[in-house]
């Protein structure tokens, strides 16, 4: 039976049992008392947990387990004996199979997949009715068993809250499982490239060419310090230099100066920065922002000035990460007690001196964990340094020159036709894996920066 | 002076108030109050939550400019000048009526930071020695030195809540000014050091012009020489302290005092 079927049925024997058990509780004997322990929808919600829930988890983890289950079952199968050793040939022509098993295909190309239609169809006709036929004995025996515990004297409502928070404990760590997931996949991926390329080179060696990589030393030319030093220019420096005085600066004028009718159209407008889409600001950043730098550059003497400069992608993320700065500054300066506000300016003291010497310092963590914060989106951001950043990878302290970032050369590696093997795109995940790495420990600083602050405050 | 200042410095108030009304957008929180505060006193504010008690504490240094609805009406002199007029800088008319609110305040610096804070922005001290000795005077004044000599470097907000509010005093005593105002000064303080906060206000009559809003009326008896009563954002009745809690001449002030309500 198809899955999502299976899970009508399920969720439809659920209402059955919320219905019968609330029917059935309506009408229990109250034995004189004049109110139950749960209400009727609350036993319920008892039923329709117990007959849900077990189905759903055995579901999920039978939709995980019957691929293989079925492979291995077509495996065993005469037709399958003459099938190659090699994996990723055998994995071709069982996938051929099974499309045309489940109808997606009309003919296969190879005959040995023809022969194995058959005992594919019948694999996976018998896992699929198997995995059917436990997961509605499941609805219906969990739900049997809630509904002989239902009795005017059963705690149901205290059952019910308990299962609701075993739910939302499993919503949040599919979260968290889900980070540890991308993390080990990562980690995987980059251990395979780490025995390709010694990790020293990659870390610490200064030259970055992927196209021209020598088959006997890759490490040679994967030397990813370059990128870094990019990533580090474009995203922490120029885009901060640009996001922090603007951002802080803002929210100052927000917070302290603006009258309210002025802040209530100037802030969601600051806002709407935020959800342009990337893309668009790569664009901006390519067309207009980069032609100008360069034109500045050649103005200013550099005659060979690149159009993909460092300077462009810098300074059009520095703007996008303005609001981002802007809001978590406005936040912070926020909360500093209007008492310390009101006892600055009671001492005589101006606006802008309450400022510099009293809130800002007050709201420095705050302000400082929100640039964290910012850097490690900055660092991360992709689609306007693909688009306006360059593929040369150069160590530059001139803004007018190009640089490359990491993400701009996981992207590179990554798309056109390539081995999945080799040091060149397995070198993708190892720069994933450093930057996830990099952001983890910002986040991580920036959080705890910001719990000392708010420790200080309350 | 010209000839048209109503209150000229000869009248030996340093200052008053003469038909005063504040509203916050809509709604009047103080109406047509007329009040003289002198050099040689400590003055009460006494009255219900909500009286406007507070709120009329607030225009004697224009602490209400920070609030954007509020609109003052009437005329406030300070040695007779007007502080709302254009001529009058804020920022002067408060380094000369200093504040001490409900809740101390400290800034999160050091004690010798919050103290020298006013000092430093109204350039007092033209030496390193010079601030060094504003401080101490300051602290001492505020009853404070003998307990934070050591730790001048520690948080202002380390101290418990009577230091507290002793260190916001002495940051308020370090720019010299005429006149102290205290808004509910001991609200948030155990009776330990309300007590020291009240022996304090007595050491420290004389030297400044003091106004203390207080919900406390043992306390206005027993700092104050002169106590005024607010009801709903009117002035009922001003006097001597004494007059006041022994014989007070308004019906609404006697049922006050004698706890019939508030």
């Amino acid at each position: 039976m198809n899955v999502f079927a299976l899970l009508f049925v399920v969720v439809g024997l659920g209402l059955i049992g919320w219905l019968t058990a609330r029917a059935r509780a309506v009408r229990f004997d109250r034995g004189g008392q004049k109110r139950l322990h749960s209400l009727p929808s609350q036993h319920g919600w008892y039923v329709a947990m117990w007959t849900v829930l077990p189905a759903l988890l055995f579901i999920a983890v039978w939709s995980a387990l019957s691929p293989a289950l079925i492979k291995d079952q077509v495996l065993k199968s005469p037709a399958a004996s003459q099938l190659s050793d090699f994996a990723f040939e055998r994995d071709t022509i069982l996938g051929e199979a099974r499309d045309v098993a489940l109808g997606r295909a009309d003919a296969t190309f190879d005959d040995t997949a023809t022969a194995l239609v058959e005992p594919m169809r019948a694999a996976i006709a018998f896992y699929g009715w198997t995995g059917t036929g436990i997961a509605i004995l499941l609805a219906f025996a969990g739900g049997a068993f809630a509904f002989t515990r239902t009795s005017p004297t059963f705690r149901a409502r205290t059952r019910v809250e308990r299962g609701l928070m075993l739910i939302l404990l499993l919503a949040s760590l599919i979260a968290i499982l889900t980070t540890v997931g991308i993390f080990l996949s990562l980690f995987w991926e980059s251990m395979r490239f780490f025995a390709m390329v010694p990790p020293q080179d990659f870390l610490f060696s200064t030259h970055w060419s992927p196209q021209l990589i020598d088959p006997n030393n890759p490490g040679k030319s994967l030397g990813a310090v370059p990128l870094f030093w990019g990533t580090f220019f474009i995203g922490a420096v120029i885009a901060m230099l640009v996001a922090i005085p603007f951002g802080l600066m803002s929210a100052i004028y927000l917070t302290q100066y603006a009258a309210p009718r002025v802040r209530r159209w100037m802030k969601p407008l600051l806002e709407i920065l935020a959800g342009v889409p990337t893309v668009v600001y790569g664009y901006f950043a390519a067309l207009t922002v980069a032609p100008a730098v360069r034109n500045l550059a050649v103005f200013l003497g550099m005659p060979f000035a690149s159009a993909e400069s460092a300077l462009a992608a810098g300074l059009v993320m520095g703007v996008m990460i303005i609001p981002f700065v802007s809001s978590l500054a406005d936040d912070s300066i926020a909360a500093v007690p209007t008492a310390m506000r009101d006892g600055s300016l009671a001492m005589g003291a101006t606006n802008s001196e309450t400022i510099s010497r009293v809130l800002l310092p007050a709201a420095l963590p705050g302000v400082v964990a929100g640039v964290l914060l910012a850097v490690s989106r900055a660092i991360g951001e992709t689609m306007i340094v693909v688009m306006a950043a360059s593929g040369a990878a150069n160590i530059t302290l001139n803004p007018f020159e190009s640089a490359t970032t990491v993400t701009k050369q996981i992207v590179d590696l990554l798309t056109g036709e390539s081995e999945f093997d080799s040091p060149k795109t397995l070198a993708a995940f190892a720069l994933g894996l450093t930057l996830f790495v990099i952001t983890l420990l910002l986040n991580i600083v920036a959080l705890r920066v910001v719990k000392k602050y708010r420790e200080a405050y309350e | 002076m010209t000839d048209a200042t109503p209150f000229p410095t000869g009248t030996g108030h340093k200052m008053s108030a003469r038909g005063v009304s504040v509203s916050y957008g809509d709604k009047q929180a103080i109406r047509d109050v007329s009040i003289d505060v002198d050099m040689d006193h400590v003055t009460a504010f006494i009255g219900p939550s909500g009286c406007g008690k507070s709120t009329f504490l607030r225009t004697l240094n224009r602490m209400n400019d920070t609030i954007a609805s509020a609109r003052v009406t009437g005329e406030i002199t300070l040695d007779g000048e007007d502080i709302y007029s254009s001529a009058m800088d804020v920022v002067q008319l408060r380094a000369r009526v200093g504040m001490v609110f409900q809740k101390p305040n400290p800034f999160p610096k050091s004690i010798y930071e919050n103290v020298a804070y006013g000092p430093r922005i109204h350039g007092l001290a033209a030496s390193k020695g010079a601030l060094d000795g504003i401080v101490e005077q300051s602290l001492r004044r505020a009853g404070l030195w003998d307990e934070v000599k050591d730790r001048l470097s520690d948080s202002g907000t380390a101290l418990s809540g009577g230091q507290q509010q002793r260190l916001c005093i002495a940051r308020a005593i370090a720019v010299d000014p005429e006149v102290i105002l205290m808004d509910e000064p001991c609200s948030a303080l155990d009776p330990i050091a309300t007590a020291k906060i009240e022996e304090l206000i007595h050491e420290l009559k004389g030297r400044y012009a003091i106004v203390i809003v207080t919900h406390n009326m043992q306390q206005a008896a027993r700092v104050s020489q002169k106590t005024a009563f607010f009801h709903l954002g009117q002035l009922v009745e001003y006097g001597d302290t004494d007059n006041i809690f022994t014989a007070p001449k308004q019906e609404r002030t006697k049922d006050y005092i004698t706890g019939r309500y508030g």
